[in-house]
């Protein structure tokens, strides 16, 4: 058998991953986003409120979690979950308490002066978090962003201990039945390679659009480009 | 007559007409251990320009800043057009303003800081458009229109449709107090709003806060360290240092025969450099 003969189960595979780590990353993002936001409020009681939700979820091995809601809620509850709803939701409970933080952190970084400037033209909490505090912050949550899609994209192999059929729990089956653990596992690999540049892309595509909008970027050469053009400008010199 | 403890007897009690714009009753500010304001009294009345001198750490930029509630007072009352900043009416009782009482109160005050703190995600027409169609209700063609109406005012109509980024400092200075006016305020608190600039640029700016007190009634509050514009423009100048006034006056006798020891030295370290 050669890896083309494999290819179609490899892709089944991707496409769970795939299906797992974007239906992560949008619970993860809208909960980094509210408990961020909620986190960054003057009210101590909705602050205390996003924290706990922070080290909880911060705290907790997002595989416990997905055993618990797979295994352990319909023990409790009579519910039972589907496995790949439990591994989103596990994988976006938990991402979603970093991310949290990441927004906590980049509304702070928003220089003090800019909410003074929002309180001297008179807007209201909402009006200077969505039209002013917000849209800065945004270019400096997106790095994170990407390095959190990737952990997350990174950490859908554990469903394949609940039984879906991903990329990981294809190359554990394809090793078994061929033999070729070499083969098997360096597809994987490389599937998951894959997967992570394409997400890496469209965050950066993002974070190109964000610098833009704040006036900062230069406008076309990426900044790794500019970074070597400096070295050898440089190096020249 | 209704009093809260920590309000001194007789603050509210003046006849309409009477009260000045802008009065400050006794007011204290600390930050930590240090004293910024020591119980200062002073009133500015309406359509009147006023600057306020002095070395820096005398109060003057805490001054402008209580007025636009960026701080808060730690004793007495500021108040403006005879409601209390810092405090509200409720059941006859005065007590703490809360974010809606101070939202009323302030709409009536615009503030240019010395850093500009244009928001770099908009561009020039949206910085002067926002605040009046969100905070201030009215339609985007009537802002758009004023914008248009400011920015020639402060000579930059051109760059309407341009960055903040792309701007030199002194014209986003100039962007900045055309979106302080865009809010039509009654009072315009100026922080030290030439300090940032290179020297060339200062005189454009201070050409538009020229043409603005020339050509308009609002009541303006200005900390400079510019005399010639503060004598061109002010109607009287407060000498402050550590908290308090130490002297004030129309600013031909405050530059021209200064009586207190303390400013004929302020006047000549500035004026000397």
């Amino acid at each position: 058998m050669t890896f083309f003969d494999l290819l179609p189960l490899y892709l089944n595979g991707a496409w769970y991953t795939l299906l797992i780590t974007l239906g992560g990353c949008a619970l993860a993002f809208v909960i980094a986003m509210t408990v961020g936001i909620v986190g960054s409020v003057r009210n101590p009681v909705l602050r205390a409120a996003a924290a706990v939700y922070v080290e909880v979820f911060r705290g907790v091995a997002a595989l416990v979690l997905m055993f618990w809601l797979f295994y352990a809620l319909p023990l409790v509850t009579g519910y039972r979950v589907e496995p790949v709803f439990a591994a989103i939701l596990a994988l976006g409970l938990n991402v979603g308490a970093y991310g949290a933080e990441n927004v906590r952190g980049a509304i702070k970084a928003v220089p003090r002066a800019q909410y003074e400037a929002t309180v001297a033209l008179n807007m209201t909490p909402v009006q200077r978090m969505r039209m002013v505090i917000l849209p800065q912050a945004w270019a400096q949550m997106l790095p994170t962003f990407g390095n959190l899609a990737i952990e997350l994209m990174k950490g859908s192999a554990v469903v394949s201990l609940i039984a879906v059929s991903d990329l990981t729990f294809v190359a554990q089956q394809l090793r078994t039945f061929s033999g070729d653990t070499a083969l098997a596992f360096t597809a994987a690999l490389v599937m998951y390679f894959i997967i992570a540049q394409v997400l890496l892309f469209f965050v950066r595509m993002a974070e190109r659009r964000a610098d833009r909008r704040l006036g900062r970027a230069p406008a076309k050469p990426t900044r790794r480009g500019g970074r070597i053009a400096a070295a050898v400008k440089g190096g020249g010199a | 007559m209704p009093q809260s403890d920590n309000l001194p007897a007789g603050a509210a009690g003046h006849a309409p007409g009477e009260e000045p714009l802008i009065r400050f009753d006794k007011v204290v500010k600390r930050f930590g251990r240090n004293v910024v304001l020591r119980e200062l009294d002073f009133t500015v009345d309406a359509g009147e320009r006023v600057t306020l001198i002095g070395p820096s750490g005398s109060g003057k930029t805490t001054i402008l800043r209580l007025l636009m509630t960026l701080e808060r007072v730690n004793g007495g009352v500021i108040w403006v057009n005879g409601d209390s900043l810092s405090h509200m009416r409720r059941n006859g009782r005065l007590v703490p303003a809360n974010e809606k009482h101070q939202r009323e109160v302030r709409k009536k005050i615009g503030m240019v800081f010395q850093q500009f703190n244009l928001f770099p995600n908009m561009s020039v027409r949206r910085n002067i458009t926002e605040a009046p169609v969100h905070t201030l209700g009215i339609s985007r063609e009537e802002a758009d229109q004023r914008a248009e109406e400011l920015l020639d005012m402060v000579g930059l109509r051109q760059k309407i449709d341009a960055h903040p980024t792309q701007l030199s400092g002194g014209q986003q200075q100039r962007v900045a107090i055309a979106r302080a006016l865009a809010m039509r305020p009654q009072i315009l608190l100026l922080d030290e709003v030439t300090s940032a600039l290179d020297p060339e640029l200062v005189a454009g700016v201070l050409d538009v806060l020229r043409e603005i007190a020339r050509t308009t009634d609002i009541t303006m509050l200005s900390v400079t360290h510019e005399m010639a514009f503060a004598k061109d423009v002010s109607h009287r100048v407060l000498m402050f240092d550590q908290g308090r006034i130490v002297e004030e006056g129309p600013p031909e006798q405050i530059f021209g025969d200064p009586h207190e020891e303390r400013t004929k030295e302020f006047l000549h370290a500035v004026l000397e450099g």
